[in-house]
């Protein structure tokens, strides 16, 4: 019955983690407690999301005990992110420890390429679920044991709806779109846009062949997200991906606006 | 679809509940969903529904409340209601709103036995 541990039909399996292991038998819902009474009204004031919102919180404590910095990475299917992925690990060889988280709802297609790479990667299949949520990066965590001030990629499903609302305990959000998607994307999709923290628009080889408005994209991107960063890159001609491998390798490129 | 995970985070928020203050089942469920919570009443509805089978909820009625979208206009400094998350300003036309409601989602109230 349960799309978040998947126990049921359409099964989260996470690569190295069985069914038996604590990490799911932890999530299985509780007995019913026993009956009582008459019906009554009960105020609990209680937000949906906040067994999620506590578990990312353990996970954002965990990143900063050991000063792994934590990217959440949303996009739709097919911008790029895993090409980007790639990219950035291969050209940061030596420089910054990496290591992958992969959603995507079946196959480990990502976590291989990513492994082909030589960085560490484990793979989430979310079955059912649209989105990654903060228990299953948790389980994740538990095989992957990224090393200690690295930085840890989380490419969550392509799915530019459903990961907005789950916190996943990262430092930052980054969306991705890419010019071959249209420059209305960021209003079509406020929420997940509105949430980022950096907005890479990607392909921009590509935009000799297109009629898109740069100006455009990135003025519908500030009308949702002001506060936002926004960098424009090819992961395959390596454009503007030195401002990338900056924001991510220098706390203080980040800090800077 | 996450409709069908946020109502897996009712339930489990309604167990915790049942053992806290002791009650067996539960009747109706009043949720909060904002216009800016990324889910929709209709798809919640349609879930509540499946996800509630077999657990204390079942046959529990789902009322949803819809607050109105706030956002706070720096030019007019005062709160106003938007339709959108980037609606301008109805009263000066100013963008860039800062966001102040309508991003709940919340279980405010229950009917339980």
């Amino acid at each position: 019955m349960c799309a978040t541990c998947g126990c049921g039909h359409g099964e989260v399996r996470i690569e190295g983690v069985t069914h038996d292991t604590d990490h799911f038998k932890s999530f299985r819902p509780a007995a019913h407690a026993p009956d009582v009474s008459p019906a009554r009204m009960v105020q609990i004031e209680q937000d949906i999301l906040s067994k999620n919102n506590d578990l990312a919180g353990a996970n954002r404590k965990y990143f900063s005990m050991r000063g792994i910095f934590a990217l959440n990475m949303v996009s739709s299917p097919g911008s790029g992110k895993t090409t980007l992925l790639v990219r950035t690990i291969t050209d940061l060889k030596g420089k910054l420890p990496v290591a992958v988280i992969e959603g995507d709802q079946e196959t480990s297609n990502d976590a291989e390429r990513i492994r082909a790479t030589g960085a560490a990667a484990v793979q989430i299949n979310t079955g059912r679920g649209c989105h990654l949520d903060a228990h299953m990066v948790m389980g994740a965590l538990e095989q992957l044991k990224p090393a200690p001030a690295s930085v840890l990629f989380i490419e969550n499903v392509g799915n530019l709806v459903c990961p907005a609302a789950f916190d996943l305990g990262e430092a930052a959000r980054v969306a991705l779109f890419s010019v071959t998607e249209g420059e209305d994307k960021p209003l079509k999709y406020p929420d997940i846009f509105a949430s980022a923290d950096l907005v890479l628009i990607n392909k921009i080889d590509l935009l000799p062949h297109l009629s898109y408005d740069m100006a455009k994209a990135e003025a519908n991107v500030r009308r949702v997200n002001p506060r936002a960063r926004i960098m424009t890159v090819s992961a395959t001609s390596g454009e503007g991906l030195a401002e990338w491998y900056q924001w991510l390798s220098d706390p203080a490129a980040r800090a800077a606006a | 679809m996450h409709e069908m995970s946020l109502c897996e985070g009712i339930i489990s928020v309604l167990e915790a509940e049942a053992k806290k203050q002791n009650f067996a089942r539960v009747k109706t469920v009043w949720l909060e969903v904002g216009p800016f919570s990324g889910a929709e009443p209709e798809a919640m509805k349609f879930c509540f529904d499946a996800v509630t089978r077999g657990t204390l909820a079942e046959n529990a009625r789902l009322e949803i409340v819809t607050p109105t979208g706030q956002g706070f206009c720096g030019t007019c400094m005062k709160t106003v209601t938007i339709a959108e998350r980037y609606d301008p300003c109805p009263v000066c036309g100013a963008v860039l709103l800062q966001i102040t409601g309508g991003e709940q989602l919340r279980i405010k109230e229950l009917e339980v036995v």
